[in-house]
């Protein structure tokens, strides 16, 4: 049986995909240790996403009070206004959020980037240079944003919390510390701990395909548009994918 | 003459295949190149040159044959006696593959210390000044790649080729994409360096200036295979008709 053209295309694609992920695996524990190229991508992925992330992350928080209150207060529950959001940043907001954003920033750069240097002949210059540019480009980026993304959704979710008790106190009063006893006497081991393990799996999904974009761009500098273009829609679509495995397995294992 | 009759092979290609699917580019290539001398392939362009040269350095792996070089067999080296014998192949890429994100300094460094992991900062500073000046662009050492004109970065490019001080150098299409003026001068730097290091050469080109100018011996690629080789003037004087549009 024929399959149709686009099933083939992303079977092709699916299987490129896997293949490069194993390939992650056996080159990520074999020596040579590219050290100074990850702390870099570290320094690179990490830090100066941080103000992109603590941007999103407070307005977001802020924005989720606003709306919440009116419905809470037809219930008659707006006291349990910063537990609702506490809840509701840390759970999914959070770290959603801040893999989509990352996904945009971080996925379309590292794609752009590989994408270009393949055309240019960069990638192969260093194969020429002793250097395996697999190892060196590719699992330092992807180790990287999976290393860095879960640092950056906890930060992100704390600032997303201040933001969300500076919209708590726009209409009524509340202290600092009621306002934090009520976020943190609210939320469990189950709500914490499932959304900081996710924000490793979506780091890992953002910079492999971002890598595997970049690094298998071909046709010019229309293909690096291409490869930058694909890793953001592939990357964010898989985050919400992994999020709806994650959401599965925490019900499985009775977490939820 | 080249006068290079005499001298020991450094390279040897014998009966070369290469395929793409069903487009066989390379098809039975057969090359020698000796100490010292400067072999030019001409070649149409999606004629199988650069795939050539990309079998030598072993980014690309061939079909079928055998590749030589300085007495070892590419294809039976596992990646680290690969790594340690590109050390003394030099390759200068066609698109200069300058790394966009380091300056030239650092672009220069990278081979150096990829490949000779124990080189101190002085000796390092020392090689990349060295290597500059052959080209007359030490002033260029802390700028970015972006900030330097097409032969500029040309001339970077072969500087980092050359920093590893290889025995063998590859060209692929040195002067395309520059005016003639600066195809010139970088013909005339090719043929200064390789007289100051006397190193051997394959010059993958279709631009016969260029080749005139720095070859000693020339290898035309057609089909797939060496269809006929000889000096410059010897082909130019050739009643081949398959050979004469190359020089008209």
């Amino acid at each position: 049986m024929k399959l149709p053209p686009n099933t083939h295309r992303f079977i092709e694609e699916a299987g490129a995909i896997t293949a490069f992920t194993s390939r992650f695996f056996r080159e990520a524990f074999r020596p040579r240790y590219e050290w100074n190229a990850f702390l870099n991508q570290c320094y690179i992925i990490g830090y100066k996403s941080l103000p992109l992330v603590g941007l999103t992350g407070f307005i977001m928080g802020l924005v989720l009070t606003m709306q919440l209150r009116p419905s809470l207060i037809d219930y008659g529950v707006e006291s349990e206004l910063p537990a609702m959001v506490g809840i509701a940043i840390i759970r999914e907001i959070g770290p959603v959020i801040t893999a989509l954003i990352f996904a945009g920033k971080i996925g379309s750069s590292i794609g752009a980037e590989l994408g270009s240097m393949k055309v240019t002949e960069q990638i192969d210059a260093m194969e020429v240079s002793g250097t395996n540019p697999f190892k060196y480009l590719v699992v330092t980026r992807v180790l990287a944003t999976t290393l860095m993304l879960p640092i950056l959704v906890l930060l992100g979710d704390a600032i997303s919390l201040y933001g969300a008790y500076l919209g708590v106190n726009i209409k009524s009063t509340t202290s600092f510390h009621l306002y934090f006893t009520q976020v943190f006497d609210n939320l469990s081991f189950g709500d914490v701990v499932p959304a900081f393990v996710k924000s490793y799996f979506f780091g890992f999904a953002v910079g492999i395909i971002g890598c595997f974009k970049g690094f298998n761009s071909s046709k010019g500098t229309e293909g690096v548009g291409k490869s930058a273009n694909s890793a953001v829609v592939v990357g964010s679509l898989l985050v919400f994918i992994l999020d709806l495995i994650a959401v599965q397995v925490t019900d499985l294992l009775g977490l939820n | 003459m080249n006068g290079n009759e005499n001298k020991e092979v450094v390279l040897l290609i014998r009966n070369l295949y290469k395929s793409f699917g069903s487009n066989k580019v390379l098809n039975g290539f057969n090359l020698a190149l000796k100490k010292g001398e400067n072999l030019a392939v001409l070649g149409k362009s999606g004629s199988g040159k650069s795939v050539l040269i990309k079998c030598i350095i072993g980014l690309l792996y061939p079909d079928e044959g055998e590749i030589t070089v300085l007495g070892q067999s590419i294809q039976s080296l596992n990646q680290d006696e690969l790594d340690h014998l590109r050390v003394k192949i030099g390759f200068l890429f066609q698109s200069n593959a300058l790394y966009d994100s380091m300056t030239v300094r650092e672009n220069l460094e990278f081979p150096l210390r990829r490949h000779w992991m124990e080189v101190n900062n002085t000796k390092a500073h020392e090689l990349v000044m060295e290597a500059l000046e052959n080209v007359g662009l030490a002033d260029t050492v802390n700028k970015m790649p972006a900030e330097l004109s097409g032969g500029m970065r040309k001339r970077i490019a072969l500087a980092r080729t050359l920093i590893l001080q290889p025995e063998i150098i590859l060209y692929d299409e040195p002067t395309t994409g520059l005016d003639p003026i600066t195809s010139k001068e970088i013909s005339e730097l090719m043929n200064h360096l390789q007289k100051k290091y006397n190193t051997s050469s394959i010059i993958i080109s279709h631009d016969m200036n260029c080749i005139q100018r720095t070859s000693d011996r020339m290898i035309l690629l057609i089909d797939g295979v060496a269809y006929k080789e000889g000096s410059f003037d010897e082909l130019k004087g050739s009643d081949d008709p398959v050979i004469q549009p190359y020089f008209e």
